[in-house]
């Protein structure tokens, strides 16, 4: 039988660049979310909504879902190395971590497009 | 190598009760613990998010909800952890380009953080309590 270590390998780097691209998206998309938002100053159900129907508002909430569940995934999995040792709880973890988040992916797709 | 580098005995210092951290550590592990409760809270946000645009009951609905004051609670507390974790992400963003490493303005911007992020919270809280 083979003897692995479960170490992180090969990811440092590009999860560390992602990690800051994605910030900057999302950043980004905050800033133009609240001046939208006081422009607009959507009040009451019909006028929220149709301030997210826009296409622009769809496309720039869904670049701001994926860098919020891919900036999530290297933030979880760094607690997670630092806190959880034992390799079948971490992985076990990480794993649950990554189905919410892919879950989340598509929830929020169909929360944007549903409309 | 690899094996090597995991096997290898590392000095580990991890007692959380005696650990003094230093302004700029202080910082660094809210921005850790802020970013763990925005991700613990995500699936509650999104249904929040997902009643609001669904109907104008559902949309009702969840103003119900987010209108008790342990929802408004929570949503203020989840507000400084959104702005803290994005004032303190601005600040490593500058300190990866090597601006502001040097001792005195590493302590001033971790400062500022602090201080901008609950400012802004109080603004932020201010509107969903009194709004």
């Amino acid at each position: 039988m083979v003897k692995r270590i479960v170490v992180g390998a090969h990811y440092g780097f590009r999860d560390w660049l992602a990690q800051r691209i994605t910030a900057a998206v999302m950043a980004a998309y905050t800033v133009v979310f609240v001046i939208a938002f006081a422009a607009a100053a959507p009040a009451g159900h019909a006028a929220w909504k149709a301030f997210f129907a826009q296409g622009w508002m769809r496309v720039a909430s869904l670049l701001f879902f994926a860098s919020l569940f891919y900036h999530a995934w290297i933030g979880v999995r760094d607690i997670l190395m630092d806190y959880v040792k034992p390799v079948w709880l971490r992985l076990s973890l990480e794993v649950l971590a990554i189905l919410a988040l892919v879950g989340y992916a598509g929830w929020a797709v169909q929360i944007l497009w549903r409309n | 190598m690899a094996e090597f580098a995991a096997k290898r005995k590392r000095p580990v210092y991890l007692d959380v009760v005696r650990i003094r951290l230093p302004l700029p550590g202080f910082v660094s592990i809210l921005h850790r613990i802020s970013g763990a409760a925005l991700f613990v809270s995500a699936f509650w946000l999104l249904w929040l998010l997902d009643a609001s645009l669904a109907s104008e009951g559902k949309f009702d609905a969840m103003r119900a909800v987010a209108a008790q004051p342990f929802a408004k609670l929570v949503l203020t507390g989840l507000a400084w952890g959104f702005l803290h974790h994005f004032c303190a992400g601005i600040r490593y963003l500058f300190l990866d380009a090597d601006l502001g490493v040097d001792l005195a303005r590493a302590r001033a911007s971790s400062w500022a953080v602090l201080a901008v992020s609950i400012a802004l919270t109080a603004l932020v809280g201010g509107w969903i309590w009194w709004r």
